[in-house]
């Protein structure tokens, strides 16, 4: 019995699965109106689902929080996926709107809202129209979901993928993080919102019609479950694949074929950390066992770094990146990423102070908490560690400026809209 | 038991908090404040509340320790 693919099923090649083929490949979802909404939370605490953009919280209590509130509930599907080296959210949206439509039925039967909100990101018009055609699909075909459907596009930007940041957007205000109650407690409309990422609902509307026993079939003990991650960097085939949690680093690389000497592997994104090559031998894909690294997985985005490529230039372009992306409401965010961002460049071309490298350590420890979101948090961890496992090429380029490697094409992606920015 | 809380978003760098609560707020390179979070003895809460009150832009909370 194969137990993967689960979420990828039926869609070689970024074929778009149909009502009608989707409902071949998975059947039907249970009737929702016979499940009580205690029931279906039960299910999904025992199925141990966590949630799947980013911050992998429990999304049993997530359901339990929002359900517990007194007025009507909204769900909000979370699918703008503003991590520019992630594409899994997009894929699924785009390949599989009608499953992640199934699980922000489930969800909103599970919290009790009347209501589903998909947000994506303005700039796809394919999932736009795929999500619109699935919705439509579904009223034709008399889908007896028990919520009302909508649609969001949100511009694009790192942070406005931010819970509150999109909950304020969908509000009418501006995609960027809010202080003050979280949207469990007031969100759109100020009602109780339940904000799940798309992968998330996509798993929810399989464990509705498998069971949390199925669901922990594949993965592991504390991390079941499939999760989607996208690979990309110094590999041969690079895109979205679906592992079984506890999955080996080395097995997806050895799958997706190196394309050059690995230096190091990022692991989470942009928010991640870097694990240099000579650890990456017993490293398995889950978040329990990368905590005992000191890593997270994230969103599931890894990239490897080739012997071709320049850390430093790197990283000094995603630090830029960084500072440009703030939402600047918070101090502490938008001067201490930019000061990191300005300093990084000097270490780049070679003109950085002897203090440089203590000043990044410094701001690099100073900003985590101080934030309205955890944008400088997740932001100065990826300096920290790119610090810590580049150190000797960071002292390199101190010294002596750039290297033969700095203008190879750039590995980590930067999306054009910052270059327009300017 | 109260504890200090800024909102981010709302503080400018006045630094009229760090002035008046020194025992637990402190200003960054750039004048924003980094605060000491724990449980506030019941000696500072009289001047919590001053600075809190302080704040040109109410940024400074007081708020339950939990």
């Amino acid at each position: 019995m194969t137990l993967l693919p689960r979420l990828l099923s039926g869609v070689a090649d970024g074929d778009v699965a149909d009502l009608r083929s989707h409902l071949e490949v998975d059947g039907p979802l249970p009737d929702l109106r016979r499940r009580p909404p205690a029931q279906l939370i039960d299910e999904i605490e025992r199925s141990g689902l966590r949630g799947r953009g980013g911050a992998s919280f429990p999304v049993a209590k997530k359901l339990q929080a929002v359900s517990a509130r007194r007025r009507a509930k909204v769900v909000v599907g979370n699918g703008t996926e503003g991590e520019p080296a992630s594409g899994k959210d997009r894929l699924l949206l785009a390949t599989r709107p009608h499953l992640v439509l199934d699980g922000a039925a489930v969800a909103a039967r599970a919290v009790g809202a009347g209501e589903a909100i998909i947000a994506f990101s303005a700039g796809d018009d394919a999932v736009a129209a795929g999500l619109a055609e699935a919705v439509e699909e579904r009223r034709a075909a008399r889908l007896s979901d028990g919520v009302r459907f909508e649609l969001f596009a949100v511009d694009d930007g790192f942070v406005a993928g931010n819970e509150s940041a999109l909950v304020n957007a969908i509000n009418g205000g501006e995609a960027k993080p809010t202080f003050g109650p979280r949207p469990f407690q007031s969100g759109v409309r100020r009602r109780p919102t339940l904000v799940q990422n798309v992968e998330t609902l996509a798993h929810l509307g399989l464990i509705a019609r498998h069971g949390a026993e199925w669901f922990r079939e594949t993965g592991t003990n504390l991390d079941p479950g499939s999760t989607l991650v996208t690979l990309s960097g110094a590999v041969t085939i690079p895109g979205v694949y679906e592992i079984e949690h506890g999955a080996l680093l080395t097995d997806l690389l050895d799958h997706a074929g190196l394309t050059d000497d690995l230096t190091a592997v990022l692991i989470g994104g942009y928010f991640g950390s870097w694990l240099p090559a000579n650890l990456i031998g017993r490293v398995r894909l889950s978040p329990r066992a990368l905590s005992e690294h000191g890593a997270s997985l994230g969103a599931g985005v890894i990239v490897a770094l080739g012997g071709s490529a320049c850390p430093v230039a790197e990283t000094s372009r995603i630090a830029d990146y960084f500072a440009a992306e703030s939402a600047g409401q918070c101090g502490p965010c938008v001067n201490g990423l930019g000061a990191i961002a300005e300093t990084m460049a000097q270490v780049a071309r070679g003109t950085a102070a002897t203090t440089a490298k203590s000043d990044l350590a410094r701001w690099s420890s100073s900003l985590a908490g101080r934030g309205a979101c955890q944008f400088p948090d997740g932001a100065t961890r990826f300096v920290a560690s790119a610090l810590r496992v580049f150190a000797r090429d960071f002292d390199d380029h101190r010294r002596h400026g750039p290297c033969e490697r700095c203008s190879a094409q750039a590995v980590l992606p930067t999306p054009m809209a910052m270059a327009m920015a300017y | 038991m109260l504890k200090v809380r800024v909102n981010p978003i709302q503080c400018v760098a006045h630094g009229l908090c760090a002035e008046l609560l020194p025992e637990r707020i402190t200003l960054d390179e750039w004048g924003y404040p980094i605060l000491d979070g724990s449980a506030l003895p019941a000696e500072l809460v009289k001047n919590a509340r001053r600075a809190a009150n302080a704040c040109p832009t109410l940024a400074l909370i007081l708020e339950p320790d939990r």
